[in-house]
């Protein structure tokens, strides 16, 4: 087990990129822990898989170092960097049986016959399929054969990391909530270090201790999930987090105020005027109805049971309110109050910090 | 739902029923006829029952064509099929190499036999063909007009050159639709080459190999032109393979009786053959 750094890496499918866009990843430094569970959320096509490839040495990055604790490993092949990997579509041996899918990966490494029996034994009881060891694997259907993939991955206990990608998709969504939980648990009793690449948020927030959000081949964001929710760097984070995401609206910003179509708003804390396009952004649930603040347009309301979201319009742009069920909504109202604290004001996308920390 | 019951529509399947009776049933029911008459000119016939397939399946001459047949099958099949899985795992996967390289493996299933035949007759001859006078110049005493085992080797090469594309084609064909999700996680999982071949490789190609091996089995099994141009089934009866034998039988003596019933044996043979190699191979597909 190590420590896995990643030291100005880039990468290219083009031989030899020219344009921006021809870089699926943009250069990132970035270091994972040793031991620790990491999501990488983001959109399809954002270079998730293609960063877990580099990882995993399936790909060399055109440019930049991959370190494993201090040997770098960017020229070393897959099978000598001892890394587990699930990919999205389940890949079974068609002629094998279930045990011997599960024993082939401790196979190929010479362990003795004993351990190797106990290693399987173990995950198939994790996965939970002790009673069909002895099928042939071509039969089993897509969740089951996906589920020998993920007991592929995690039947070697010394390996380096392990890493998903986006592994259960295929798997129904009651399976799916029961195998997370089983990944959390082997996570916490085995420690080793996880990255689980997702573009599903609430898989990445209950999976994952830190949270890398990437977006267009950069990261925008590594961190806590409640540090993304409540501090969100980039704007691309506060949308793709949460439900429904970040409000934002284009906004003038002078010291402690912000003007919006016209309407001045205080900020919790004071900013330098900033150049660019400046929005501000705010999450749904720091809004409430109100008499005074914002003007808007109320289009329609969504009862999710513990909570209710208003869904509607400032100056132009979609802006949604979230309303506890305990709160009542006044019947009319065409304001919504913003809590100051819980505003933050973006520069070209990215966030900005305020002149003096607030106490 | 109940399904309307209509009789007239068996006149829908006409056409086909009187198509396949022209091209396959009457054709092979005339052969049968034949089997089990004899003549001897004038258009009279004489019925013989199952005298001509008692003949045939004992004749010395017969048995011995069988034999050379059944072993030139297995050494084609021995030779064209591992080769061909070889070639097809060194092929480029794309680019302007694989575009190439499929053109000129596909051009030897271009050429027609007999074509086949004469360009090997022509190469293998000592006196002005390439390759018999190369051998001969080297001090190598080759020559597949007296030499049997020289024969041999020839038709056998000519095959081998002809026709182990075909087999070459249909495992690339197979080879390219095996995702490559499969080649990653073997790399993860560390398996060796030999590994990634028995077990991705070789199971994805298990559909192509049944088709190649039919193929190839079917083909061998019923070869005509290529010997009969090249050797024709000597030196003596040497390579005289089952169709050759049947060929001097029916056109060569005009022996129509035999002729019939020995074409009959020689189809359930292919048919018998056939379907044990489909059974072996597909039964691993079945088991849970």
């Amino acid at each position: 087990m190590a420590r896995i750094t990643l030291d100005n890496l880039a990468h290219s499918y083009s031989p030899s990129p020219k344009a921006e866009a021809d870089w699926a990843l943009k250069p990132m430094s970035l270091t994972w822990r040793d031991g620790g569970a990491y999501a990488l959320l983001g959109s399809s096509g954002c270079g998730k898989t293609t960063l877990l490839n580099i990882i995993s040495g399936l790909l060399r990055p055109s440019r930049g170092r991959v370190l494993f604790g201090d040997r770098d490993v960017t020229d070393l092949p897959t099978a000598g960097r001892n890394i587990a990997q699930v990919f999205q579509f389940p890949v079974v041996y068609d002629t094998m049986t279930v045990r011997q899918n599960l024993a082939f990966p401790l196979k190929n490494r010479d362990l003795p016959a004993a351990q190797i029996a106990a290693r399987v034994e173990a995950v198939a009881r994790m996965i939970g399929m002790e009673d069909t060891l002895d099928r042939r694997a071509r039969g089993l259907t897509a969740d089951a054969k996906q589920k020998i993939s993920l007991g592929r991955g995690m039947v070697r206990q010394d390996v380096n990391a392990i890493l998903f990608d986006e592994p259960l998709t295929v798997i129904d969504p009651q399976m799916k909530w029961e195998l997370r939980t089983q990944l959390k648990a082997l996570h916490r009793e085995f420690g080793h270090t996880m990255i689980y690449v997702t573009h599903d948020q609430t898989e990445a927030l209950t999976f994952a201790d830190e949270v890398v959000v990437m977006s267009e081949g950069r990261v925008v964001q590594a961190g806590t999930p409640q540090s993304l929710f409540d501090a969100p760097a980039h704007t691309f984070v506060g949308y793709f987090i949460g439900s429904p995401g970040m409000n934002l609206l284009d906004a003038e910003v002078q010291g402690t105020t912000a003007r919006v179509a016209g309407t001045t708003i205080p900020l919790g804390r004071a900013y330098q005027a900033p150049r660019g396009r400046v929005q501000i952004g705010i999450r749904p649930d720091a809004v409430r109805p109100s008499a005074e603040g914002l003007p808007f347009r109320l289009i329609r309301a969504e009862d999710v049971g513990h909570h209710r979201i208003l869904r509607g319009e400032v100056a132009g742009a979609p802006f949604n309110l979230v309303v506890p069920e305990d709160q009542p909504i006044p019947a009319t109202f065409d304001r919504v109050a913003l809590d100051p604290t819980r505003i933050g004001v973006f520069v070209d996308d990215w966030r900005i910090e305020p002149l003096e920390r607030a106490a | 739902m109940d399904k309307p019951v209509n009789n007239r529509a068996w006149f829908l399947v006409l056409p086909v029923l009187v198509l396949v009776a022209f091209s396959a049933v009457i054709p092979l029911m005339t052969v049968v006829n034949y089997s089990v008459q004899d003549t001897f000119g004038n258009n009279q016939f004489f019925w013989n029952g199952l005298g001509w397939f008692q003949e045939v399946l004992e004749s010395d001459r017969i048995h011995a064509a069988l034999g050379r047949q059944l072993l030139f099958s297995a050494i084609i099949l021995a030779i064209e099929i591992p080769l061909g899985i070889f070639i097809a795992l060194n092929m480029p996967k794309r680019g302007f190499w694989a575009s190439l390289v499929l053109v000129l493996m596909a051009l030897p299933l271009l050429i027609p036999w007999n074509v086949v035949g004469t360009i090997w007759q022509v190469f293998g001859r000592v006196d002005i063909g390439l390759l018999g006078h190369t051998l001969a110049a080297l001090g190598i005493d080759y020559n597949y007009v007296n030499d049997p085992f020289d024969a041999w080797a020839t038709i056998i090469v000519m095959d081998v050159w002809h026709w182990t594309s075909l087999v070459a084609l249909l495992c690339y064909a197979g080879l390219q639709s095996i995702p490559d999700a499969y080649y990653q996680a073997a790399r993860i999982d560390q398996a060796s080459r030999w590994g990634v071949f028995r077990f991705i490789e070789l199971p994805k190609m298990q559909g192509v190999l049944l088709i190649a091996v039919l193929l190839r089995f079917m083909d061998s099994f019923m070869i005509y032109t290529e010997p009969f141009v090249v050797t024709g089934g000597g030196p003596g009866n040497a390579t005289t393979f089952l169709s050759i034998d049947l060929v001097k039988m029916a056109i060569g003596q005009f022996d129509l009786g035999p002729a019939a019933a020995f074409s009959l044996i020689y189809f359930l043979v292919i048919l018998l053959i056939s379907w044990v190699f489909y059974t072996v191979m597909t039964a691993q597909k079945d088991t849970p």
